[in-house]
């Protein structure tokens, strides 16, 4: 019974999203988490569902994605940030511990965590 | 790998690097016949027959960024060492299926561990992906379609949106422990 009774939980939550769509999606942060085999070994899946619940915690709209292996295996999990305007940065070596800094100094006020950084783009 | 659903977000990636727009899961858990085996097939770009050849031996990649290739190959010794193998169908510009086969009471064979994170991450991270999960245990079935969920959603709101995450991982929370012995 519960694949019915979830479903219509979902039913319902698809009005209550509905109503505040506009707010929730807009100006896009973009999070990509390393996921070739080297990431998922070093523990990516970890990192990219701590990353997850953090945003889910702080209501934070943020797009998350991965990408397959760029060869900083030694470097894994690795996690880019980019926010719009801003330089990309990568960080390495990344715990849950860590993503759910990432999250709060980073994605959210723009802060670098400068212990975890391993390189730097210009977007 | 220190879970066999690791190693299946590893096959699914391969799937997604193929650019798959379809992926369907299947895990079958028998202990009579005391089998363990999964398998990921995809629609994405396939492989040619020189490549499959080559492909579980390690390190064949066709990745620039480091030299070897190591899902498949871990994935074969991971099963080989628990009298199973993987096996490989795949057609240039049909997609891919591999199969990976396990003796059920191996003592090396790992747990499956954690699939509901790896659904979610899946999910999450690949949000118009079409995934079909079938999730066979002992004769008791869980079946998820990301594209029945998209129906009720209807077209606006994404699978990635943080309320329909949420919604997923408490649903994948209750369907697995039923699976596992919970009510009918
Ligand atoms: N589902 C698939 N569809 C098409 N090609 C595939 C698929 N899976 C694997 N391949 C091909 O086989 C190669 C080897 O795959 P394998 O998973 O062993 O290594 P990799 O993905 O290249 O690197 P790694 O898994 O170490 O991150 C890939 O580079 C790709 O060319
Ligand atoms: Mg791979």
């Amino acid at each position: 019974m519960t694949a019915l009774k979830n479903l219509d939980d979902l039913r319902k939550l698809r009005e209550r999203v509905k109503e505040d769509l506009n707010e929730r999606f807009g100006g896009e942060i973009k999070i990509i988490v390393g996921m070739g085999t080297c990431g998922i070994a070093a523990g990516a899946r970890e990192v990219m569902a701590a990353i997850l619940n953090e945003l889910r915690l702080r209501n934070i709209n943020a797009t998350v994605t991965q990408t397959g292996c760029i060869g900083m295996c030694e470097r894994e999990p690795l996690v880019d940030i980019v926010r719009p305007g801003e330089k990309r940065i990568t960080y390495g070596r990344v715990t849950p511990r860590d993503a759910k800094r990432l999250v709060a100094e980073h994605v959210l006020h723009g802060r670098v965590v400068e212990d975890l950084v391993v390189a730097r783009f210009e977007e | 790998m220190e879970e066999l659903s690791l190693h299946i977000l590893d096959l699914v990636q391969n799937s997604i690097g193929a650019a798959a727009t379809r992926v369907g899961i299947l895990i079958e858990e028998d202990v009579a016949a005391d089998r363990f085996l999964f398998e990921v097939k995809d629609n994405g770009q396939g492989m040619d027959k020189e490549l499959v050849r080559e492909v579980l031996k390690p390190f064949t990649t066709t990745r620039t960024t480091r030299r070897v290739g190591l899902g498949l190959s871990l994935l074969d010794m991971a099963a080989r060492q628990c009298d199973g193998g993987v096996e490989i169908d795949t057609e240039p510009g049909k997609g891919t299926r591999v199969r990976a086969v396990f003796r059920y009471s191996h003592w090396d064979r790992a747990p499956l561990g954690d699939i509901k994170t790896t659904l979610l991450t899946i999910i999450a991270a690949n949000p118009e992906l079409q995934l079909e999960y079938v999730h066979r245990v002992n004769g008791r079935i869980f079946r998820l379609d990301t594209e029945e969920i998209r129906t009720v959603l209807g077209g606006d709101i994404p699978l990635n949106n943080m309320a329909v995450l949420g919604w997923l991982d408490d649903y994948l929370a209750q369907s697995l422990a039923e699976l596992y012995g919970g009510e009918e």
